[in-house]
């Protein structure tokens, strides 16, 4: 049960790193101020948000773990994030397409794990639940902006959407600890998450005058270990202090 | 009143320590100074957010990346309130950018070195955070209403930024040798480039009589640059670190540190556009400008929809 406890908080955690470090590739080179201001703001919740998940982790873990031996020095094949949070920073509709499909489904994913029967992740959700709130605010109105504004923002988001949608079903394809995690009454129901993603998708697609795209799956194995070829540069960078220099404070 | 007056009556003002709000009458050579010395002040926090966001992606631990996102993070606010404070003097933000990315406005020079290490993060909080502070504090007194009460806010953050840059500095000096090396090729690195940001020697700054006049500023750049070398150097000793000065020492008689020599076809090379990253800041603020532009124009056609719309909604 630890072992699986400790798994599933690695699943929520490299999800919410992963896409933090995409965002931090921002900081500084957005389209106007405010944006970059926001997308920093994201990335810093999100990365609030692994500290809390990975120092839990840690503690389930015991021994010499620590939230950073967890965040930078496990290899690729033990990251449990999904596929669609590590796709680039194509431009900003990929930024914004990538922000919006994961946190339409991060917000559903928060308010069951509020009812966790793990008092800790029950808190933790708690905290980033009004974050992601306000996630799915900013990139929503976003989508619906570039979504119905130019031709050419038009053209790029439903580019995005079509490019980012065959990695959607991963997030809902339950792996065997999220079943046993569930059953125990400490995880998610994804089906249950699936239904308002969906309705949430219809409505601001709507809105933003986009096109569902109907497109079959690929790459679905992120949350088991097999990862795109991104995966290896975002690690390269992310772990590139503890891999140089090992066993230091900093 | 004529002109002669008008200006006897500000400078009085000025003089009785009163604030200049943005619609009192000011001399246009106050307006245009203020317009400069803000922008430029904009540029720099704007444009000193690409040598540390160069190693957010590389944090070695999750702590410093929070820590370090959330620095950068009030660098950007920091610009947004100094662009809307110039623009209370008549000028825009679209046209403060234009200035920057041609080249025609100027940020601090020190952002023009390159982070070639963690250490360089830690070493631009400790040294050039701590040189912007002994400026800013002396701007919260500043004559301009806006400028004055941005910089009180700006100090509050520039002066935890500049805590965090030392006890990351602390970190590395308490730390392996490795890491003890680090800290000192980033000090002897960033050391000079720090003192240059106060500017020319008074001799040769031909704006600091006019700016001391209407309480722009307060001390001269020398005095400036000697309080700063009087408290780094003591910083440095409790790091156990040396400053790469053979001719610094403590001078009994003047109560403060004599220092060696500046190089100053160095400092003058890279306001020129010549140091080793010029080229590249430039180039990162003109590609996040014009691959926005699809954006901008998107944001702006969404909302002229939206106004369009709601008009409709109000004529049935």
């Amino acid at each position: 049960m630890k072992d699986k406890l400790y798994e599933y908080l690695l699943m929520l955690g490299d999800n919410s790193m992963v896409l933090g470090h995409r965002l931090s590739e921002l900081c500084g080179h957005g389209p106007s101020l405010e944006t970059d201001i926001a997308l920093t703001n994201i990335s810093l919740d999100l990365f609030g948000q692994v500290r809390s998940y990975f120092q839990y982790a840690a503690e389930i873990k015991g021994g010499d773990v620590t939230e950073d031996s967890i965040a930078f020095l496990r290899f690729d094949r033990d990251y449990r994030n999904v596929i669609l949070v590590e796709q680039p920073n194509e431009d900003f509709a990929h930024v914004i397409g990538r922000q919006f499909l994961f946190d339409a489904f991060h917000l559903p994913l928060l308010e069951q794990l509020m009812e966790s029967n793990d008092e800790m992740i029950a808190a933790i959700a708690a905290k980033s639940i009004k974050e992601c709130r306000y996630h799915l605010r900013f990139s929503s109105s976003w989508v619906k902006r570039l979504g119905d504004g130019t031709m050419e923002s038009k053209i790029k988001m439903q580019s995005a959407m079509n490019h980012f949608f065959p990695f959607v079903s991963e997030l809902f394809r339950e792996t065997s600890i999220e079943k046993e995690m569930k059953e125990l009454g400490v995880g998610a129901d994804l089906k249950m998450i699936k239904e308002v993603f969906d309705e949430k998708v219809k409505e601001v697609f709507f809105e933003s005058t986009l096109e569902i795209p109907q497109s079959s799956s690929r790459q679905t194995n992120g949350k088991t270990g097999i990862h795109t070829e991104q995966m290896g540069f975002i690690l390269a960078e992310l772990q590139y202090m503890q891999r140089a220099y090992p066993n230091m404070q900093w | 009143m004529n002109i002669e007056d008008l200006e006897k009556k500000f400078q009085d003002r000025i003089d009785a320590g009163q604030k200049i709000e943005p619609k009192d009458w000011m001399p246009e050579k106050y307006r245009k100074t203020h317009i400069r010395q803000i922008s430029q002040h904009a540029h720099s926090e704007i444009v000193g957010m690409l040598p540390e966001g160069n190693w957010i992606s590389r944090t070695p631990t999750l702590r410093r990346k929070v820590g370090l996102l959330a620095k950068v993070q009030d660098e950007a606010g920091h610009g947004l309130y100094l662009y809307s404070a110039a623009e209370t003097l008549g000028v825009s933000r679209d046209e403060m950018f234009h200035q920057l990315h041609t080249g025609k406005a100027k940020y601090s020079s020190i952002f023009n070195y390159p982070t070639m290490t963690w250490a360089d993060i830690g070493t631009i909080g400790w040294l050039v955070d701590g040189a912007a502070i002994i400026n800013q504090v002396m701007l919260t007194r500043t004559s301009f209403g806006p400028y004055a009460r941005a910089m009180v806010r700006i100090c509050k953050e520039e002066s935890f930024h500049q805590r965090q840059g030392f006890e990351m500095i602390l970190t590395l000096c308490k730390g392996t040798a490795v890491q003890k090396a680090m800290a000192q090729d980033a000090l002897n690195r960033w050391w000079w480039p720090s003192l240059m940001m106060f500017g020319p020697r008074d001799e040769e700054s031909p704006n600091t009589e006019q700016s001391v006049k209407w309480k722009i500023k307060r001390k001269t750049n020398d005095e400036l640059r000697q309080q700063f070398i009087d408290i780094a150097v003591e910083q440095a000793k409790v790091a156990g670190l040396t400053i790469p000065d053979p001719d610094l020492k403590w001078n009994e008689e003047r109560g403060h540190h004599d220092f060696g020599e500046i190089n100053w076809s160095e400092f003058w090379r890279v306001v020129k556009g010549n140091g080793p990253c010029n080229k590249e800041r430039l180039k990162a603020r003109n590609d996040a400008w014009n691959n926005g532009e699809w954006v901008r124009d998107a944001a702006l056609a969404h909302s002229e929809k939206q106004a369009q719309r709601e008009g409709l909604k109000q004529a049935i």
